[in-house]
């Protein structure tokens, strides 16, 4: 499985990535990757607008037809728009995770120097396919 | 994302080679994601469980449950003797071509495993088994039939392909010859057309008409291919899931297992308690449960907010604790969480179900969460 993995953004290790703009507002979203791995998404719990957050808290819910997961925010700051289409769409998430699946804006005035580059986040996907990323769910129909 | 991290590395790997399947190269052909599956190296799906869904609710899908475990007795007349005190529905209750769902109790009226049964005839009789509980069912019936002194043989020369879906039947005419086509279309649902080669029963788990077929491991792949080529889409072990959730249908080991009896697990119905002299293994065990009074009753959930449900959850009345869910899911059929749970008897029209953290309103219901008119 090779995933698209833009060379403008940065990323985490936790498979979120950001898109920073002139402004100190960083959009947020889930890699490609991660979407691969999840499946099908049904439901996204998005955060509150206003909500201060810290870099490593858990500040939203990607569910997908077979694990619910956190999103974290990367960086502090406050949470200054969110994806409202995810709502009634979380498969924007599967269908464009860099574009239209955004989940959330966030104005910080933190650097983001600490934030893995498109080629160090390639290793570690890469590292997930070569380490067998199957989902061992004993608990499936059979 | 780090949860989702810790469960794509799960702490305990199995470095025994997992069984594949004679379709196990054409489910890579056709880009399956493979998954663990009781030993098994199984289709999750082929792009997406979602469309394969639907694709089952619309139209009609295929599944390679080639897994599961086919046992044959090949004498009717002791098997007979032995599966009516082996199983706790009654295969008196059958006739040549029909079809049986039931538990295989332990003494203590746990379920080892479901299975479904079919009459043969003078050919006898054919058990379905899961395949995550292949051992200790083998084991079990390997003591049971020793007993009985009845010929039973395992069946890992036969292959079983599941065709789902209002259209299955209509799909099924580019791949059978006329006068089985006939056959089956005149049998009903739980009843099966045993062919030379082809055993083909109106059975599935996905409430849907359809059909399971059992063939010589050798003709699988030819047939797989027929049916694609047929229109049928491939559907992975992740949709079956989602589609037998829906229809209200019980998975070994998560709705039911051997801690559980039938009476706490919605299958009160398979038990057969006439003729009252029919002993069969768990049957005390059941009868002291029902005299006592059962203490739990297994209901369906629809959430009633936004939200998955997912198994494990606790289920709450008010301040009170109830039981827990058992299975749950996203139903693509109604858009919302829908679950399995074990809960007190006594249960009233809603409940609360806690999802990371939070209690979220739920309405109690009747399964199938989705029926079809078959």
């Amino acid at each position: 499985m090779s995933s698209n993995i833009p060379a403008e953004l940065r990323y985490t290790e936790s498979h979120e990535w950001l898109r920073p703009q002139e402004d100190g507002i960083v959009t947020v979203g889930i890699t490609d990757h991660a979407q691969h791995l999840l499946g099908d998404l049904v439901f996204v719990e998005i955060p509150e607008v206003g909500r201060v957050v810290s870099a490593a808290e858990s500040c939203a819910v990607v569910e997908s037809v077979k694990a619910a997961s956190d999103v974290y925010s990367p960086l502090d700051g406050v949470i200054v728009e969110v994806n409202e289409l995810l709502a009634d769409s979380p498969e924007l998430i599967n269908q464009d995770p860099y574009g239209e699946g955004w989940i959330f804006r966030i104005k910080t005035s933190a650097a983001l120097n600490d934030l893995l580059d498109a080629h160090a986040y390639a290793a570690i996907a890469l590292a997930d396919d070569e380490d067998d990323a199957s989902l061992a769910n004993p608990k499936l129909a059979g | 994302m780090a949860r989702l991290h810790a469960m794509i590395h799960p702490p305990h790997r199995v470095f025994r080679m997992a069984k594949r399947t004679p379709l196990y190269d054409s489910h890579l052909a056709q880009g399956a994601k493979m998954v663990d599956f009781g030993g098994w190296d199984m289709p999750l799906h082929y792009g997406s469980q979602l469309n394969e869904h639907h694709q089952v609710r619309r139209d009609a899908g295929l599944f390679d449950v080639s897994h599961m475990t086919i046992v044959d007795f090949a004498e009717p007349g002791p098997a007979k003797t032995l599966l009516r005190y082996l199983l706790a529905n009654d295969v008196a209750r059958l006739y040549p071509g029909k079809a049986l769902y039931t538990c295989m109790l332990n003494e203590a009226g746990g379920v080892i495993d479901d299975l479904i049964v079919y009459d043969r005839g003078a050919a006898g009789y054919r058990l379905v088994l899961n395949a995550a509980t292949r051992d200790s069912d083998l084991a079990w019936i390997a003591a049971i039939a020793e007993r009985y002194g009845a010929a039973w043989t395992v069946r890992d020369d036969l292959a079983m392909l599941a065709v789902q879906g209002p259209e299955a039947l209509a799909r099924l005419a580019a791949v059978l010859d006329a006068d089985t086509l006939a056959a089956v279309r005149a049998s009903r649902r739980f009843h099966a057309v045993d062919g030379d080669t082809l055993f083909i029963a109106r059975t599935g788990y996905t409430g849907e008409d359809g059909v399971e077929i059992l063939l010589p491991v050798t003709q699988a792949p030819a047939l797989w291919a027929q049916l694609l080529a047929a229109g049928v889409a491939p559907c992975g072990l992740g949709a079956r899931d989602t589609l037998r959730l829906e229809a209200g249908m019980n998975l070994y080991g998560s709705d039911m297992d051997t801690t559980t009896t039938p009476l706490v697990s919605g299958l009160g119905w398979t038990v057969a308690w006439q003729p009252a002299d029919r002993d069969f293994i768990g049957r005390g065990a059941l009868e002291q449960q029902r005299t006592a009074g059962v203490p739990q009753t297994f209901v369906g959930l629809v959430l009633e907010e936004r939200g998955v449900l997912r198994s494990h959850q606790t289920v709450h009345d008010g301040t009170r604790e109830i039981g827990q869910t058992t299975s749950g899911a996203f139903s693509p059929t109604l858009n919302r969480g829908i679950a399995l749970a074990r809960v007190a008897a006594g249960i009233g029209e809603r409940c609360q179900v806690e999802v990371r953290g939070k209690r979220l309103s739920a309405l109690v219901v009747k399964p199938p969460f989705v029926s079809r008119p078959v």
